[in-house]
């Protein structure tokens, strides 16, 4: 089907992208990979009035580490995170996200940003995103200002973006020598969204005890879930099989998945539990850990 | 509203509503049909081109007018001078295709994995081309069409 009709504008600089999404208030929305919104725009589930298309802006396209944090662009493909030998070094959760989203053709032209401003419950960015603690930074004609994960992500299909706003960039802090983390997802087939997806993240301090703790799941509820009593549990604790055992089950009582067709609720609050752990044990694993595998 | 584009070589400037997407621009208003469209949905990968050499895009989820200013690649852009694409070729010999539906969005895939990865692993060209559905092959002589194509382009490599 083809989408409702719509006046498009392509902007060269953010200051244009900005000006026109003032014009035009909530009547606009913004493309970039276009691979969620044009689906969304063909089956008629979006109808924007304007498109600010933001592709041409080459000052968006970076990734790159400044002041302790990861910065990508708004502009930064998938597939950039894929093939960055930075990622693969020192962002082992982020490597792990990076070829389960989607294909490899739609990782050519999709962005995480935009995945993260689709926010939708069963997207793999946001749940990876919530375990690290990232920002977004926002920018208006009237400023910018940054909003963490867990405020940006508001609900289904729904964040913190105001009319007349666009991101400009995810920032993700960059671990010290003793934090690692990973990502697993469950899927049915390569491209199809999430059954359930579980991010962790964990410092280790230097008597072995754990110093900091970021777990989230996806897919298993409105929108990508903190697990927060497990980061609580974690947060004091040493690396075993019981924290593991008992990290996943904070992680099913959290999700609060719906039934379809790639699960029923039984199932999937079983995998949250599954996932959680995998993903525990792998980064324990990467943080030299012993004897949990 | 005005597209300037460069396919195959070729300018063509089109009057087009933004709302066009890029695989009926192709198709309907060039005639340019060997881009399939096969889900119309943004799965199956029947649509993808390649967007200034070497990004595969799925031609069904872009619009005509994001492609102003820029080269498209399209399957009928991949013959030179009556010789088949080293991987077109791969594809006949190795009989990487029965209806055929599939082949355009294959080939332009796996024109745009090979630039990427010259040496692939068979795991890497299973994962290569994860995103486009073949109804008939099983993709085993696809597979190894890439590998023929992989092993055949960096022999040209070699020889120039
Ligand atoms: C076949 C297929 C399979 C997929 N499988 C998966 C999957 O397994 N996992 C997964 O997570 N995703 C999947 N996706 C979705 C897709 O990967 C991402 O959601 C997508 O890449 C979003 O990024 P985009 O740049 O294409 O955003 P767009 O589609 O351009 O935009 C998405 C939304 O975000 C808004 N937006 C985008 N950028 C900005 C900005 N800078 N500021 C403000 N608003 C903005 C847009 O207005 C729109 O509402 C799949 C998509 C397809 C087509
Ligand atoms: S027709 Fe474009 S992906 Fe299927
Ligand atoms: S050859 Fe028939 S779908 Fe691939």
């Amino acid at each position: 089907m083809f989408p409702a009709q719509f006046d498009y504008q392509r902007a060269h600089s953010i200051d244009e992208a900005l000006s026109a999404l003032a014009s035009h208030g909530g009547d606009a929305r913004v493309l970039a990979g276009g691979q969620s919104l044009i689906p969304a725009m063909r089956f008629r589930l979006a109808r924007p009035a304007v498109l600010v298309d933001i592709n041409p802006i080459d000052e968006l396209a970076f990734l790159r580490e400044s002041n302790g944090f990861l910065c990508v662009g708004a502009c930064t493909r998938d597939y950039a995170i894929e093939v960055s030998p930075l990622i693969a070094s020192r962002y082992p959760m982020i490597a792990d996200t990076s070829v389960l989203v989607a294909d490899p053709v739609v990782r050519q032209t999709g962005t995480v940003v935009g995945s993260l401003c689709h926010n939708d419950p069963a997207g793999d960015w946001p749940t990876t995103s919530l375990a690290a603690r990232a920002q977004l930074v926002l920018r208006s004609k009237s400023g910018e200002r940054t909003v963490s994960i867990d405020d940006f992500l508001v609900d289904s299909y729904t964040t913190a973006v105001k009319d007349g706003e666009m991101v400009t960039e995810v920032r993700f802090p960059t671990p010290d020598d003793r934090t690692r983390g990973s990502f697993y997802k469950m899927e049915r087939k390569v491209g199809d969204f999430a059954t359930a997806s579980a991010a962790v993240r964990i410092t280790l301090g230097a008597d072995g005890k754990i110093t900091g703790a970021g777990v989230a799941i996806g897919a298993l509820g409105p929108k990508a879930l903190r697990v927060g009593d497990a980061e609580k549990l974690l947060v004091g604790a040493k690396p075993s099989v019981d924290l593991i055992a008992s990290a996943a089950r904070e992680a099913e009582k959290t999700a609060d998945p719906g039934a379809d067709n790639r699960g029923s609720v039984t199932y999937k609050k079983a995998m949250a539990g599954v996932l959680v752990a995998r993903a525990l044990r792998t980064t324990f694993e990467r943080l030299g850990v012993k004897g949990l595998a | 509203m005005k597209v300037n584009v460069t396919v195959n070589g070729e300018a063509y400037e089109r009057d087009v509503e933004p709302r066009t997407l890029l695989a009926y621009f192709l198709r309907e208003s060039l005639g340019l049909t060997g881009t399939h469209v096969g889900c119309d949905t943004s799965h199956c990968g029947c649509c993808v081109v390649l967007l200034d050499g070497d990004r595969a895009v799925k031609s069904c989820n872009m619009f005509a007018v994001q492609a102003d200013g820029h080269a498209i690649t399209t399957v009928e852009g991949l013959e030179q001078a009556g010789k088949l694409h080293p991987l077109q070729q791969a594809f006949w010999d190795q009989h990487g295709l029965q209806c055929g539906y599939c082949t355009p969005g294959m080939l332009m895939t796996c024109v745009a994995f090979l630039k990427h990865n010259p040496k692939p692993s068979e795991a890497e060209i299973r994962e290569g081309i994860s995103g486009n559905l073949c109804r008939c092959t099983g993709y085993q002589n696809i597979v190894k069409a890439v590998q023929q194509a992989a092993g055949a382009e960096t022999a040209e490599a070699v020889a120039s």
